[in-house]
């Protein structure tokens, strides 16, 4: 058996009064493609943010890559990590945002590029032609050279992946991606996604209100209620014969807004 | 009283040197306040306390204290201490600093404009703390303050007579010192307006236009 890529250990997480995770545990096998499902709040945003450092953690351990996330060992103990720590195993993830947070004042082409150019050391003309590789696969090489305020949120959301996928992480984490986007737009995006599923050994950990794409894309769904996993399994399970009361009752509600699963 | 051509001719050199100084100053002066305002700014976010409470401190303390007793504490004061400044160099970090202080404010206003989406691209991106302010939160937070900055800029600009305390020979103390030999003062004060004049109002048409260019933000 392949050691976890991921491993999470009883996290906990609070904003305030409001315990978001409680005592959160799984693992990722790496390659696996996850999807992260659930109703609001119940914490599956959270744990990608804190896989990415955007959040810290109360309490509990993750590992990513065979080292500790938020700890760093010294002297055969466990500390807090310390930003050095911290940016060092960014590296190994990527993430892409439900609001695309690009860089506005860059074109598409320096959004993709900037990142390689400051933090890898990569040259400019080397960054270049990786960058317009990675437009391709998306399909925007042709808006390089535009800012992305001509863009459409899709288009928008294409450029934020390759932007991600050009610090070659080992993982990559999607924050429902499609969420802001005009029905019309969803479809693109879910194809590069596609795209990358089955042309890369990337893990991938996917939020997403989409389930029909979860069951397409997913090897495995984790179902979120109130900052724990209620229920796991693959899609077809998942999503044809859930166990639990509360998996059936929010693929209930789903439906009856009207999604196909 | 009349107004008398050949006496604006004989007083307009030393007036004329008094303009460059003028002009020196507000250059000088402004760079200053746009450095050290950034800093402030930048400091005052800062999470360690020891860093933050300090200089806000600071920084309302100038800010409620006047520019004129400022120059006096830069120019007459330090000394005191064995700080000797030059009166130009006191004057220009006196209105640096100053200015420097309503800047920061501009500057934080901008800076919080950033949506907190940019900063996290940027961690996620794994740009390093320079990095971010220098590639991702500058370049967005500037343009907007523009206006603001420029509206300062013009106000320091008319606040540089206040040099004419700590014996700085700007335009307002050359015209005084005329006047005061030749106990005429029609021409040389007329002068000083008229020429703060042409500097006020173009400023004023371009800082429309800054507005215009900058204010809005997509």
């Amino acid at each position: 058996m392949t050691e976890p890529i991921i491993n999470i250990d009883k996290v906990s997480k609070s904003f305030g009064a409001f315990e978001v995770l409680k005592e959160l545990s799984f693992s990722v096998k790496p390659g696996e493609k996850l999807a992260l499902i659930g109703p609001s709040g119940s914490g599956k945003t959270t744990i990608l943010r804190i896989l990415m450092t955007l959040e810290t953690i109360n309490g509990g351990h993750i590992t990513v890559d065979g080292e500790q996330l938020w700890h760093k060992e010294e002297n055969g103990k466990l500390v807090p990590a310390d930003e050095k720590h911290l940016h060092r195993m960014r590296e190994k993830i990527g993430m892409v945002f439900q609001l695309f947070n690009l860089f506005p004042h860059k074109t598409v082409l320096q959004n993709v590029m900037l990142a390689p150019v400051l933090v890898k050391g990569v040259s400019r003309e080397e960054a270049r032609t990786r960058a317009m590789e990675l437009l391709d696969m998306v399909g925007m090489s042709e808006k390089a050279d535009v800012r992305p305020a001509q863009l459409s949120g899709g288009q928008k959301q294409r450029v934020a992946i390759a932007r991600a996928l050009a610090l070659q992480p080992k993982i990559m984490l999607f924050d429902e991606v499609t969420s802001a986007l005009d029905p019309e737009l969803v479809e693109e995006v879910l194809n590069v996604m596609r795209r990358l599923a089955r042309e890369t050994d990337m893990t991938m950990l996917l939020v997403t209100h989409e389930m029909s794409f979860a069951h397409d894309f997913a090897d495995r769904v984790l179902f979120f209620d109130q900052g724990r996993i209620v229920e796991e399994g693959p899609p077809e399970k998942i999503f044809s014969d859930p166990q639990q009361e509360r998996t059936q009752s929010f693929l209930r509600k789903i439906i009856a807004a009207g999604q196909r699963i | 009283m009349e107004w008398d051509w050949e006496f604006v001719f004989k007083i307009l050199p030393g007036l004329g040197r008094g303009v460059l100084i003028t002009i020196q100053a507000t250059i000088i002066g402004t760079v200053i306040a746009m450095v050290v305002g950034l800093f402030f700014a930048i400091l005052r976010r800062s999470t360690n306390r020891w860093i933050s409470r300090p200089v806000g401190f600071f920084v309302d303390f100038v800010r409620g204290t006047p520019l004129l007793v400022q120059l006096y504490f830069l120019f007459y004061i330090l000394p005191d201490i064995g700080i000797l400044l030059p009166p130009l160099l006191a004057g220009v970090i006196g209105l640096g600093l100053h200015y420097g202080t309503y800047t920061a404010e501009v500057y934080r206003a901008g800076i919080d404009n950033v949506p907190r989406g940019q900063w996290e691209a940027a961690k996620a991106a794994n740009l390093n703390a320079y990095q971010t302010w220098r590639h991702v939160i500058i370049p967005q937070a500037v343009p907007p303050m523009m206006p603001a900055l420029a509206n300062y800029f013009v106000a320091m600009f008319k606040e540089t007579p206040l040099l004419a305390a700590i014996t700085v020979l700007e335009l307002m103390n050359e015209a005084r010192s005329a006047a005061n030999f030749y106990y005429r003062y029609l021409e040389p004060m007329t002068l000083v307006g008229v020429f703060f004049l042409v500097i006020s109002v173009p400023s004023v048409v371009l800082l429309r236009w800054l507005e215009k260019r900058f204010g809005k933000v997509e």
